[in-house]
């Protein structure tokens, strides 16, 4: 069932078109990121929603209903921001009962849904604490109970983890996600941090100057980018260029040696250039590995990673990176060393926009 | 570097005299009023005068008339400017500086002329048309400490993000003046308001030519007229000012106990 819509949303600041067509519709319960790089109008697209601003084009509606004439207090939306922006004069049971008071709840309800909540984040014990007393991963998670106190209808978090460190980061994505599957709520997630938007999300946008390059689950995203942007942006991935040498074949070669590639190549002809890409981890260099297709190449650096050895290896022109996993007894390939890269045609993806 | 510790010594030495000993002077003068021993006569006859009673009262009524609308018309304004017109900043920092640049006496003459019995607007027709017209430039007095200090105060909070925290919670705007706002930027208001104080207290100018009974004209008439009690005046109300600095200390002390996040 579409929950919330987003209907050929345009946004121009001045004379700057900052949003284009952006199109989805989001399902209830579900949740979603926006990924992108700095600027292509993650927050632009989520201010939208939230009221702040109004769009130049095209209408948002939650649950049936157009959100044209609403005004972000009229709105029933949860927002996070990403400086927690907790009010500094309440303690932590006063910031989360502020929508509830707002609303004009009875007492007795609002004491009932704060405690509620507090558990829910697991902070019941630092109730009367104010927000300079409490950490960062803290206040944030005071700022999530505070935007979900007033049971919004949609919930908005942009960059929500950003400020804070490495493992809180990682801990606290994984709380957001719980709580809001536990609660069902339909949630939009603002990050340019990919691995965050892998991990959590039930789809992802990716978002390139404005506009929505690819909708997809984080299996289809990574897997099958659809564009040559979506591809280099999220994971490392190798763009290989190669020379058609028979359309008809799905025959191409990189650098001298030919290969056949599964997906159709389309309308191009002997001689034309075409954008390849390869995950790192598609191929492997083992002896006796699996694979239909073959480059061989010599190796021109070997880095170790921790659990995985990222190796490049250099075909033609082309420079192809390949990891394998670490093991004990495992001797990484040295460089001018010529290896073989075997890994399944239908791995390699034809980037065409 | 020895030397250069000295010097300093010695100029702290001489700011410390030149500032203490006529302190110390007004004060012993002010005790002398009975023959031949000290006493606290003059402050006696200050305090049993029906005059200073009514102009102290009168003052301390304007101050703190002056501090409310003061408050409510620079709170708003200086959130306003920072969520909405950041562009024009400058211009209202100009703009409340104005009172420190401009003399009160011109201040005061274009009031007269733009307010006075036969104009558009003639506030001086009536008493209280004039108490509010001697408000009002109080408020214009104070306005480039009140301004200052409340916008101050606004930076150290994010005006914007709470404000659309706020809003996303269905708060309407009286709501996140007086709820989300004000609060935060108490001590700013505080810090302003003693200021606004001490300088309503003092001031002569203004209340003199407008001919409101204020306490700065009653300073000044016993000053000519008496010869005690004038010193015992300037003790109580240099008393008055420290009293209004010690609790702003006090205010922006406290203030830093409570660290908030810039
Ligand atoms: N109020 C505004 N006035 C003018 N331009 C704006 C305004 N808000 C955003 N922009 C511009 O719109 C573009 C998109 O901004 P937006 O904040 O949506 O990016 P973002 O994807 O959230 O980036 P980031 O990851 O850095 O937060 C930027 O180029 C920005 O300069
Ligand atoms: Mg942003």
């Amino acid at each position: 069932m579409t929950f919330l819509t987003l209907s050929k949303i345009q946004k121009s600041f001045g004379a700057v078109q900052v949003v284009r067509d952006f199109d989805m519709t989001i399902e209830k319960g579900e949740f979603v990121s926006f990924l992108g790089p700095s600027g292509c109008g993650k927050t632009t697209v989520l201010r939208m929603i939230a009221g702040f601003e109004s769009p130049s084009g095209g209408e948002i509606s939650i649950d049936g209903r157009s959100q044209a004439n609403l005004k972000p207090n009229q709105r029933n939306i949860g927002m996070v921001f990403q400086a927690y922006a907790l009010f500094p004069n309440m303690n932590v049971a006063e910031n989360v009962a502020f929508g509830l008071k707002v609303a004009g709840k009875p007492k007795a309800e609002i004491d009932a849904r704060v405690n509620e909540m507090l558990g829910l984040i697991k902070l019941d014990h630092l109730a009367d604490r104010y927000p300079y007393q409490m950490s960062g991963g803290q206040q944030q998670r005071v700022a999530l109970a505070r935007a979900l106190a007033p049971k919004p209808q949609v919930l908005l978090l942009d960059e929500p983890l950003s400020a804070l460190d490495a493992k809180i980061r990682v801990s606290l994505r994984e709380e957001i996600r719980m709580i809001q599957q536990q609660l069902g709520i339909t949630t939009v997630f603002v990050t340019h941090d990919q691995e965050e938007a892998l991990s959590i999300s039930d789809r992802i946008v990716v978002m390139n100057g404005g506009r929505a390059d690819q909708i997809g689950s984080p299996f289809e995203i990574y897997n099958r980018p659809a564009t040559r942007f979506v591809a280099s942006f999220v994971g490392t991935l190798n763009l290989i260029e190669a020379k058609v040498i028979d359309p008809a074949a799905n025959r191409i070669a990189i650098g001298d040696q030919a290969i056949t590639l599964r997906e159709p190549l389309g309308a191009v002809k002997a001689g034309d250039t075409v954008s390849l890409a390869l995950r790192p981890e598609a191929g492997s260099i083992a002896e006796g590995a699996k694979g239909d297709t073959a480059l061989t190449g010599k190796v021109v650096s070997s880095n170790f990673l921790g659990s995985v050895i990222r190796t490049r290896m250099k075909v033609g022109d082309a420079v192809i990176s390949f990891d394998m996993f670490n093991a004990p007894g495992l001797s990484p390939p040295a460089v001018g060393e010529t290896v073989t890269l075997r890994f399944t045609a239908s791995d390699l993806l034809i980037i065409r926009e | 570097m020895k030397t250069n510790r000295l010097l300093a010594w010695v100029a702290i030495a001489i700011g410390v005299v030149y500032f203490i000993v006529p302190l110390i002077g007004t004060f012993e003068f002010s005790l002398r009023m009975r023959r031949g021993e000290y006493s606290f006569d003059a402050y006696q006859s200050v305090f049993s005068d029906m005059q200073f009673r009514a102009t102290f009262g009168y003052s301390m009524l304007m101050a703190f008339f002056t501090i409310i609308f003061g408050i409510l018309l620079v709170v708003p304004t200086a959130y306003w400017v920072r969520l909405r017109l950041p562009q024009i900043r400058p211009v209202v920092e100009f703009i409340t500086l104005l009172p420190l640049v401009i003399p009160a006496i011109v201040i005061v003459f274009g009031y007269l002329r733009l307010y006075n019995s036969s104009s558009f607007i003639p506030l001086t027709n009536s008493t209280s048309g004039t108490n509010a017209l001697l408000m009002l430039s109080y408020i214009t007095l104070s306005l480039p400490y009140m301004y200052r200090a409340i916008d101050t105060a606004m930076r150290s909070i994010d005006v914007a993000t709470l404000t659309e925290a706020a809003e996303s919670l269905g708060a309407r705007w009286p709501t996140i003046m007086f709820r989300c706002i004000f609060p935060n930027v108490m001590s700013g208001v505080l810090s302003g308001a003693f200021i606004t104080f001490a300088i309503v207290m003092g001031e002569f100018t203004m209340a003199a030519l407008l001919n409101r009974p204020a306490f700065g004209p009653y300073l000044q008439l016993v000053g000519a007229n008496k010869a005690y009690e004038p010193s015992a005046l300037a003790i109580i109300a240099f008393a008055i000012t420290w009293l209004s600095m010690g609790l702003l200390q006090l205010v922006s002390r406290l203030q830093k106990t409570a660290p908030r996040k810039a």
